[in-house]
């Protein structure tokens, strides 16, 4: 169980290097994400300040999950940047599902610059209580 | 044993000193784009000739526990961010995104207008627009020929 977290600043930046190029002109981060695993469903929770529902693309490809968010920036009409402190930017991040998902229910919501997506476990895959008895 | 005394410390510094020039040298050079936020959040901040406009990424954090005031010359941002409440029996795998009450305060270049000072929150991004206070602001002297 990992500790209590202070809230982080800054934003990590995709390594251009290691991925493929990207075609948009504009920084890309990796979502900071938690993931917590209930008895039906797992949860994976991604910080995309600036992301709506449309901007956001969730594919599932085999068992590869892809978030994607084309962000437009607030840009304050008729000002300057005078002091920047963090960049605007699009996110992206894969994870890789196991097989106990039922892919035809994923559910995904967005809040406050935050995507939830509910995954739910596939029926055989929930958990057995296996009772133990004494021999 | 004297002259080891003497002798070590110096060197010493002259390396620092050398390795602080160094430092200077390569930040002439690759000037950070972004500066680094000393706290959460980190904050924008744009400006124009009737006031300012700062932005501000705060994702997770809902609109009604964001506090903003400005006293004096200072807006003070500060808030919570709340974690998920977990069911009973569910379990982290995996937990990167911090949580907990962050305030922020910023001194602004000039008094502001507290009665027009206005913010928007959208999709996890706050905008706080601040207009310079009227009698504050600039004014233009004309030049009259004798």
């Amino acid at each position: 169980m990992a500790e209590a977290q202070t809230l982080q600043v800054e934003k990590e930046e995709i390594d251009n290097a290691e991925d493929t190029e990207r075609t948009r002109d504009q920084a890309c981060f990796l979502p900071r994400a938690d993931i917590y695993e209930m008895d039906d469903q797992i949860v994976i929770v991604a910080d995309m300040p600036g992301a709506d529902k449309n901007s956001i693309d969730v594919t599932l490809e085999k068992n590869i999950l892809t978030i994607n968010a084309a962000v437009d920036p607030v840009i304050p009409q008729g000002y300057a940047l005078q002091a920047a402190e963090y960049e605007v930017g699009d996110y992206h991040r894969t994870f890789r599902l196991s097989n106990e998902i039922d892919r035809s229910k994923i559910e995904a919501v967005v809040k406050d610059g935050v995507l939830r997506l509910y995954l739910t476990k596939a029926a055989e895959a929930k958990a057995r209580k296996i009772s133990v008895k004494a021999g | 044993m004297m002259y080891r005394r003497y002798r070590v410390p110096n060197t010493w510094r002259e390396v620092d000193r050398l390795q602080r020039e160094m430092n200077r040298l390569f930040e002439d050079y690759y000037p950070a784009r972004v500066r680094r936020a000393p706290a959460f959040p980190a904050l924008n901040v744009w400006s124009n000739e009737d006031g300012l406009s700062i932005t501000a990424e705060v994702p997770g954090v809902s609109p009604e526990d964001i506090d903003i005031s400005v006293v004096g010359d200072t807006l003070t941002l500060s808030g919570e961010r709340r974690r998920d409440e977990l069911k009973e029996g569910a379990r982290y795998h995996r937990q990167e995104r911090g949580y907990g009450s962050f305030t922020r305060s910023l001194q602004l270049p000039y008094m502001v207008d507290v009665n027009k000072v206005h913010a928007t929150f959208q999709d996890g991004v706050l905008n706080v627009e601040l207009p310079r206070a009227e009698q504050d602001k600039p004014h233009k002297i004309a030049v009259k020929s004798a």
